[in-house]
């Protein structure tokens, strides 16, 4: 049964060979000159003031979780549109059904003001 | 490739509440304030049209979408009680809402979802629809829980039983994982057989079970899991209270049951001294606990963790005839709970003031027919005879005697002995004293004549006729029980 897992570990061992590769070769390969420019986090950008550990407005939080909900369902398009030609009608109508779902969530919290950003 | 056929008509109770839920949601932003009315109404008529959906079911029993959902007497039983309590929340809810200022429509639509994981519960054949079920149940309760979210309390009971809630959750997946990994599938009957052929590793579905169990202990509020069940229904806004005490704990004991008869027989006598100690646990901490609180929703909160001992009573009995008395209980204890938690949602101030037991001071003059109700629901809980929790404890205290277990049911009649003390401080203080002689001065405003709505006041007559109802003619709905009682073999 754990023979059946063996491309997953193969993909982490590869996903992190070629991330820690490439991060690893700039660190041995590049020049380090660090001056106090380069160390900003926006280099000839705006220079930060304050500290960023501040209270945000909860509505980055609600929109920020909107997006999450909204893309994680559009996610579930890849794997129907790949085998859509299979699926037929069968599909079609139960893809429908998942859409027109999501579709009523999104007029529901529009019309309740989620996505205006200056509503209180 | 070969498509699946889809039939609907085994899920359609959970299908017309969905719908209805979905229109309640889609249709409170576009409803002036003072309509919302409509749309409890709307909901209303979701629970009554999937009630007529769900006798279809009775003409469709057997098993669907790969052995995931099972309709049988027993589910279809559990749907019913699953909507009678909807439905009365529902009602009971509408005048409390507006009172308090919290009429939201997402209200009845979250009520409406909750049932629907509730019914998927009764309804599933395979461990993953049962925790898809739970989560459904639970994530509308928690939102339910802190309705009132401008009050510290209310909140408190959110956040409180989420946090425990999803702890629990976990250790119930944990479980599940563990049954997986020992016997190769998620589903009930074949559990079973997989048990049986004695191939497995027994460590491994033994650590499942306790897993299990600790989950659906944690759901039903048994001893030792029952902590949070007091300030979570302290803060839980007086409807949700009610509803959280008898519909997702009935689903619980829907799923803690079919899972444990269904799928895991072969081990009973391991899990048989467990359900023993965690009843005597639970009846005992429950009656002593409820004896000392002065906030009748905290009372109610331990008599509900009582309550739940009394049935693992039955639980334990390990028969047929144990299930059906649990089946009926569960409807009795349902209907006598509602009926309180409406009249103490009836008699409360805005802002859930005069909840505590000596504020119930003077009820008994000022509001005769409440108060008569509200002692007829008390003696109910206690068990006197004539009312639903009489019959019903017989039948469970009944089944437990055939089982032999003469030493569980001593300790519970006893409790239930005991319980008489604390059901009758509020009927004392309703009927032998005046208000104010607690010390507590009464705003003027406060005495002012109770506005009953009519929806609270159907709720609270229907709720006496079923508890004398169930109480004088119990055998129509106990055979009904007793015939979906399949489970043991």
């Amino acid at each position: 049964m754990l023979r059946s897992y063996l491309p997953i570990l193969i993909q982490i061992i590869l996903a992190s060979l070629i991330g820690f590769g490439i991060l690893g070769l700039s660190y041995l390969v590049g020049k380090h000159k660090p001056t106090p420019e380069k160390l900003m986090p926006y280099e000839s950008g705006v220079r930060p003031t304050g500290s960023a550990h501040e209270r945000f407005a909860v509505k980055f939080y609600l929109t920020a979780m909107l997006f999450i909900l909204f893309d994680v369902e559009v996610i579930f398009l890849y794997p129907w549109a790949v085998i859509y030609r299979e699926l037929r009608f069968f599909g079609f109508f139960e893809m429908l059904t998942f859409i027109l779902v999501v579709l009523a969530g999104y007029v529901y919290i529009w019309k309740k003001g989620a996505l205006d950003w200056n509503k209180n | 490739m070969t498509l699946p056929q889809v039939p609907i008509l085994p899920i359609l109770p959970e299908l017309i509440l969905t719908l209805f839920g979905i229109a309640v949601m889609l249709f409170d932003p576009f409803t002036a304030k003072p309509h919302k009315s409509w749309l409890s109404s709307l909901a209303f008529i979701g629970v009554l049209a999937a009630l007529a959906g769900n006798v279809l079911l009775l003409a469709a029993e057997g098993e669907y979408y790969n052995g995931m959902i099972i309709v049988d007497s027993f589910s279809v039983f559990f749907n019913f009680l699953f909507l009678i309590i909807a439905g009365l929340s529902i009602l009971a809810s509408r005048q409390y809402l507006v009172r308090e200022g919290v009429n939201h429509s997402e209200y009845y639509g979250l009520l409406l979802f909750a049932t629907v994981g509730m019914c998927f519960m009764g309804g599933a054949n395979e461990l993953i629809m049962i925790f898809i079920g739970l989560e459904i149940t639970s994530i509308s309760t928690y939102v339910l829980a802190g309705f009132r979210r401008t009050d510290l309390k209310s909140n408190e009971a959110a956040i409180k039983y989420f946090l425990l809630g999803s702890f629990a959750t976990a250790f119930l997946l944990y479980g599940i994982a563990l049954m997986y990994g020992a016997t190769h599938t998620t589903h009930l009957s074949q559990i079973s057989s997989a048990l049986l052929t004695g191939r497995i590793d027994l460590r491994l579905v033994l650590a499942g079970t306790a897993l299990m169990m600790v989950g659906f202990s944690f759901k039903v509020a048994t001893a030792p899991f029952q902590i949070w069940t007091p300030d979570v229904y302290e803060g839980a806004p007086i409807p949700v209270t009610g509803w959280m005490s008898v519909g997702p704990k009935a689903a619980g004991f829907a799923a803690f049951l079919r899972v444990f008869f269904v799928a895991l027989p072969a081990l009973d006598q391991k899990w048989f001294w467990v359900l023993w100690v965690s009843s005597v646990l639970t009846m005992t901490i429950g009656n002593t606990a409820a004896m000392l609180q002065s906030n009748i929703k905290r009372m109610l909160a331990y008599s509900s963790i009582a309550h739940a001992g009394y049935i693992l009573v039955a639980f334990a009995a390990l028969t047929p005839n144990g299930i059906a008395s649990i089946m009926f209980y569960l409807l009795a204890y349902s209907v006598m709970n509602l009926g309180a938690f409406a009249v103490i949602s009836a008699w409360s101030l805005s802002g859930e003031r005069r909840v505590t037991i000596d504020e119930f001071a003077g009820l008994g003059y000022r509001q005769p027919w409440l108060a008569a109700a509200f002692t007829v629901f008390l003696l109910g809980l206690t068990g006197i005879p004539l009312t639903a929790g009489f019959t019903g404890k017989f039948f469970m205290f009944r089944a437990a005697i055939n089982s032999k277990l003469y030493w569980l049911t001593i300790i519970a009649l006893l409790n239930s002995a005991a319980s008489l003390y604390y059901y009758l401080r509020p009927t004392i203080a309703m009927y032998m004293r005046e208000p104010g002689e607690s010390g507590r001065t009464s705003a003027p405003q406060d005495s002012a004549p109770l506005q009953i709505s009519m929806a609270t006041k159907v709720v609270i007559a229907v709720s006496v006729l079923a508890v004398f109802y169930l109480g004088l003619f119990p055998s129509t709905i106990l055979d009904f029980a007793q015939s979906s009682a399949f489970l043991v073999h």
